[in-house]
């Protein structure tokens, strides 16, 4: 059954210069006297060092643990004893120092007893993936995520379709080339792991058709071992294009999926190994070795013996140019990786890493600096050779104008960094150096602005704690001062209570008292006054009698009043007193 | 060891903007050719001059700007300007209208702008615009085909030409030799039909062939380019359909009236402008869906106002307004990118 | 005369109907925004270190609502003024130095033989990245340290330096291409090497 090959936009196809290492076998690497194993080899967390200065390890010894989930362990390539932990250059695009732990050989190559799984079958899933995180194991194909993450995609995620990159796309690299070419059994045996923890239904083998060795090989492997019909695996053949092998390319060359942006190919059903990766499973679970050694392609035209070598990870990039008798004079330009993605470095003491599968040792005609950047012309050769399909010269401008969020709304982080577009640029602009710029950037200003955002936070907690606390304290205050004042109260009250009652009464009845007093005073006079008249026989004295009968009312009033408010004794005499005399009358 | 460090990639295609303008100022020679043919000297003493004056131009534009010299003459920019309006105006133009001309091309619509990859709008239209509304009676007194004379060659020598360019020294044969080209032959026919302009005017009925032939010549350096990959075929054949079409639908309603659809992509400047000016990529929009949106565009101006306009031909007029939308154009035009369920388009996200 | 009557008259009309419309359109699309306020706080690096003469980003926010001048802000430099010269529709300025200049990121550090244990700097922290007790060592939390530097002050035995970040691997940032140095008029310098700007 031929499987379809759909294709993807794009793509270009610079001279592909893997046949100048292809012409020996592996042979395996020389024993350096010491290796430098960086920390973090892969994405994620650095690992946590389990050993320390002066500490005798030996081949194969777990000598740093994963920290954290996504993480990777660090064994050690050889026996020997750790004589430094520490900073020390490692192979980053920023040419920095990183944690290292440094391992001197003791030429006895020692191993530790192998641990082998016997069968993996018997084993419940968790512990096999565990086994392989233990193993240190993460791709070999160049990104380095950490293995067991992945596989445990089949926990949450339904895998239909497990692809297993042999493209190889970049120019130089032949280390999946010759691991095919020799070792295709391992590669299926590490692959029948890998679906008997997926369970994928239907499993494909990507390559490039200038590998015709290769998937001779590998086709002969399949034939003989059945896995073919058994786990249902396409080998299917695809155009030389770079980058085919780009995990996203691959998947839309053999699947015609496309995976959403921002998402993992797992969210479509797929899970992306690469050869090398299943190689290092299989020597993992069916003979023990945990990932300390990997094939790396030494070549360029700085080296006189162009080839691939099993090489122990840690050994510094010198010894590798040595045993490929490297030429000091011509060298120019040291890259691990491909020329398309891979990094220069500026020291040969950097030690090869998990995902270093390639070293180019170039001469200055080889790969000489690019001329200086001429204006852009607008010519959108990039936009058509973009396998992101993005538009290159329009993210350039807005990088370049440091325009980051229209950057971004062109899709910037979509942009894979495969190069495509600086290699056609005929103004030779180095635009990936553009975009990484303003990815960084902009990742910056994002971490930047979380933490600014996390300082508010706790900024205003503080405040409010502070604000909380003084008014506790003015609560506090407040409290005790009105205490105080209560108490002050209560005891004042118990003092003065009775007394205080008393004296308002005694002055009411003494302004009674005066009023009826008043009342009988005025109705005297009248009367006196009524009399004299009566005596004289003067006019008005009806109206005399009257005002004098007013007042007897008033006065009688202003008696009761007084009587009724407690008044006593004077008045109760007095009242029928006035009565007596106006009966009189 | 003294190793450098730079930015991935390594490798580069030797591809140059200098190598791009060589094949485009290539892929002129058939049409320079053609002209020489049939029109005269006129033609190589204009390019050459309006080389010289490019580059002088660039030149002194650089060092005001101080800018390298040597780095930015030599990406050819400036030539094919200069060659391409060099084809633009009438052979016998006074060498003042290609000094001009040339001034406005390189230094107001070029380095005015920032120079090669900023400028708005082609430097040669903006030049041929200007010249066509500020001297009118120099650019439209066309030389006539030397296949209507016969012996135009041993008329026009090279020495008179020369005279006549320079010194502004008239020869007799001025007035023999020069005339309204087919398109404005066409426009200004007063009250006849096409049919009958067709077989009134010499200039059409002997002479269409030449401007049928340097469109030819146009037309083999478009496909030389578009065989190098120097462009993509977007934009021209957007434009020459859309004219094409368009000139057909009108011609199919009233075909006494209006010019035939081989006339309009025959004469006239419409070939050069679908080739090297609507292909012009800095001033062109970017992507493959832009580019057409682009000709289109072009293709429909340059039939309205040639039609229904005031000037016999509307290349420039055209393309000067499509420069302006691209920016827009390129805005509503990105390419859906990959994993994306649909274009981002717009300056901004919606939502 | 009746012609400038109707002149006046159709202007008149005119100016009623677009106001009424205006009016209406004020009315009916008013864009309903985050208050200015919350979204200058939101630029501003709230390093809470006071430098512009307001007591944290906060007052600063609504000082610059107020009118206040965009430049007074040192730790977030010119991106800061340009983010909210473009919020605010102003004309980025720079940055004022008389309220500081732009420096690198620091973080403080407790030189802790030397500490006495005396809180002051505690008290001083504006986001509590100060770790300790009366008469025990302080120590800085790094990830939550702004490097406002107001802890430097208070010490009385002079333990706190500010120190710049280091840069990792992990933290690099990749540099932006160096301008084609070549364009300049004197033709040298070829290819574009990456520059060390750490």
């Amino acid at each position: 059954m031929m499987v379809k090959v759909y294709n993807f936009h794009g793509g270009i196809h610079p001279p592909d210069n893997k046949k100048h290492s292809t012409r020996s076998p592996i042979r395996p690497a020389p024993l350096p006297d010491r290796l430098i194993l960086p920390l973090q080899q892969h994405i994620g967390h650095p690992a946590t060092p389990l050993v320390a200065v002066g500490d005798c390890v030996l081949k194969g010894q777990k000598i740093a643990e994963p920290a954290g989930r996504i993480s990777a362990a660090v064994h050690a390539p050889t026996s020997g004893r750790i004589s430094y932990i520490g900073p020390h250059p490692i192979p980053h695009a920023s040419g920095l120092e990183a944690d290292t732990i440094v391992l001197d050989s003791d030429g006895k190559d020692e191993w530790i007893t192998h641990q082998p799984i016997s069968d993996y079958r018997q084993m419940k899933k968790s512990e096999l993936i565990d086994f392989i995180r233990e193993a240190g194991i993460a791709g070999l194909g160049g990104a380095g995520f950490p293995t067991d993450v992945k596989l445990h995609l089949g926990d949450d995620h339904i895998v239909n379709t497990l692809i297993i990159n042999a493209a190889e796309c970049e120019p130089y690299i032949t280390a999946d080339d010759m691991l095919l070419r020799e070792r295709a059994d391992q590669v299926l045996s590490g692959i029948e792991i890998l679906a008997h923890l997926l369970q994928p239904s239907h499993i494909l083998i990507g390559i490039e058709d200038n590998k015709a060795h290769a998937i001779r090989s590998l086709s002969d492997a399949l034939q003989q071992t059945q896995l073919k019909t058994k786990l249902n695996i396409d080998l299917v053949v695809v155009p030389t294009k770079y980058p085919s092998g780009g995990e996203k390319q691959l998947i839309k060359l053999l699947t015609n999926v496309e995976v959403p942006s921002g998402k993992i190919p797992a969210d479509v059903g797929i899970v992306c190994q690469n050869v090398g990766t299943a190689a290092a499973i299989h020597r993992a679970v069916h003979l023990g070795e945990p990932l300390i050694s990997r094939i790396v392609t030494v070549t360029g035209e700085a080296v006189g013996h162009p080839q691939n070598l099993e090489v122990l990870i840690g050994t510094p990039f010198e010894t590798l140019l040595q045993a490929s008798e490297v030429d000091h004079n011509r060298l120019f330009r040291l890259v691990m990786g491909g020329p398309m993605m891979g990094i220069s470095v500026e020291n040969d003491q950097i030690p090869v890493i998990k995902t270093t599968n390639c070293i180019i040792a170039a001469t200055y005609d080889e790969m000489p600096p690019a001329p200086p950047a001429q204006p852009c012309i607008r010519c959108g050769m990039c936009e058509q050779v973009c396998p992101a399909e993005l538009l290159p010269q329009q993210l350039y401008w807005f990088a370049k104008g440091r325009e980051f969020d229209k950057a971004r709304h062109h899709n910037l982080f979509d942009c894979i960094e495969c190069g495509a577009c600086a290699y056609v640029c005929p103004s030779s602009i180095p635009l990936v150096q553009h975009y990484r710029f303003a990815k960084s950037e902009i990742r910056n200003e994002e971490a930047e602005q979380k933490k600014a955002d996390h300082a508010r936070i706790r900024f205003e907690a503080r405040q409010a704690r502070l604000e909380r606390e003084l008014a506790e304290k003015e609560q506090k205050r407040k409290e005790r001062a009105e205490a105080a004042a209560k108490q002050q109260l209560l005891r004042q009250r118990a003092e003065d209570a009775k007394p205080a009652a008393e004296q308002s009464n005694e002055a009411e009845l003494k302004q009674l008292k005066t009023a009826a007093a008043i009342a009988r005073t005025k109705l005297k006079k009248a009367r006196d006054a009524l009399k004299n008249a009566e005596d004289k026989g003067q006019e008005g004295i009806e109206k005399m009698q009257e005002t004098v009968k007013d007042l007897e009312l008033k006065a009688e009033q202003a008696h009761n009043a007084w009587i009724s408010a407690g008044g006593e004794d004077p008045a109760a005499k007095a009242s029928p007193s006035i009565q007596q005399e106006t009966e009189s009358l | 060891m003294s190793l450098i460090r730079l930015s991935s990639p390594h490798v580069f295609k030797a591809n140059t903007s200098a190598a791009v303008m060589q094949q485009v100022l290539l892929a002129t020679l058939p049409a320079i050719f053609a002209m020489t043919l049939f029109f005269g000297w006129g033609t190589l003493i204009q390019i050459t001059l309006a080389m010289l004056l490019a580059l002088s131009f660039e030149a002194i534009c650089l060092l005001l700007r101080k800018r390298s010299l040597r780095f930015f003459l030599t990406d050819g920019s400036a030539l094919v300007t200069a060659v391409l309006l060099g084809l633009a105006i009438p052979p016998f133009a006074p060498w003042w209208v290609m000094a001009v001309g040339i001034f406005s091309a390189i230094v107001l619509a070029k380095h005015l702008y920032g120079g090669l990859g900023n400028n708005p709008f082609n430097p040669a239209m903006v030049a041929y615009a200007l010249l066509l509304i500020s001297f009118p009676v120099e650019m439209t007194r066309w030389t006539l085909p030397f296949v209507i004379q016969g012996d135009g060659w041993q008329v026009a020598s090279f020495a008179d030409t020369l005279r006549l360019i320079f010194m502004g020294m008239e020869p007799v044969w001025l007035d023999t030799l020069t005339g309204a080209t087919p398109l404005d032959v066409l426009k200004n026919r007063g009250g006849m039909t096409t049919e009958e302009v067709w077989r009134s005017s010499a200039v059409l009925s002997q002479g269409v062939f030449a401007w049928y032939a340097v469109s030819g010549a146009y037309l083999m350096g478009g496909i030389y380019l578009l065989y190098r990959k120097i462009f993509t075929w977007h934009a021209p054949v957007a434009m020459l359909a859309t004219l094409f079409i368009m000139a057909s639908l009108v011609y199919g309603i009233d075909p006494y009236n209006y010019a035939d659809p081989f006339v309009h992509l025959g004469v006239g400047a419409t070939m050069m402008g679908a080739f090297f000016i609507a292909t012009d990529p800095v001033s062109c929009a970017t992507s493959n869906k832009g580019k057409i949106i682009f000709g289109i565009g072009a293709g429909l101006l340059v039939y309205i106002i040639r039609t229904w306009g005031n000037y016999p031909d509307a290349v420039a007029f055209a393309i000067l307004l499509m420069n302006l939308a691209a920016p827009f154009i390129d805005l509503y035009t990105q390419p859906r990118s990959y994993g994306h369920a649909r274009a981002r388009v717009g300056i901004k996200d919606k939502g | 005369m009746s012609t400038i009557l109707t002149a006046v008259l159709a202007l008149l009309l005119l100016a009623a109907a677009f106001g009424l419309l205006l009016g209406y359109a004020a009315v009916r699309f008013r864009v309903e925004g985050d208050p200015i306020v919350e979204q200058i706080d939101a630029i501003l690096p709230q390093t809470q270190c006071g430098q512009c003469g307001y007591p944290g980003c906060k007052p600063y926010a609504e000082a610059i609502s107020n009118g206040d001048a965009i430049n007074k802000c040192p730790p977030g430099g010119q991106a800061t003024i340009d983010a909210l010269a473009d919020l605010l529709d102003l004309e980025p300025i720079p940055l004022d130095s008389e309220h500081g200049e732009e420096k690198p990121k620091t973080v403080a550090y407790i030189r802790e033989d030397e500490c006495i244990g005396c809180t002051k700097c505690i008290q001083a922290c504006p986001v509590d990245a100060i770790l300790g007790a009366a008469k025990q060592m302080h120590t800085v939390i790094i990830s939550e340290c702004t490097g406002c530097d107001l802890c430097v002050e208070p010490c009385p035995v002079d333990c706190i330096d500010m120190i710049p970040l280091p840069v990792t691997p992990n933290n690099w940032r990749w540099p932006a291409p160096v301008s084609d140095p070549s364009l300049i008029l004197t033709d040298r310098g070829r290819g574009h090497l990456m520059q060390e700007s750490a």
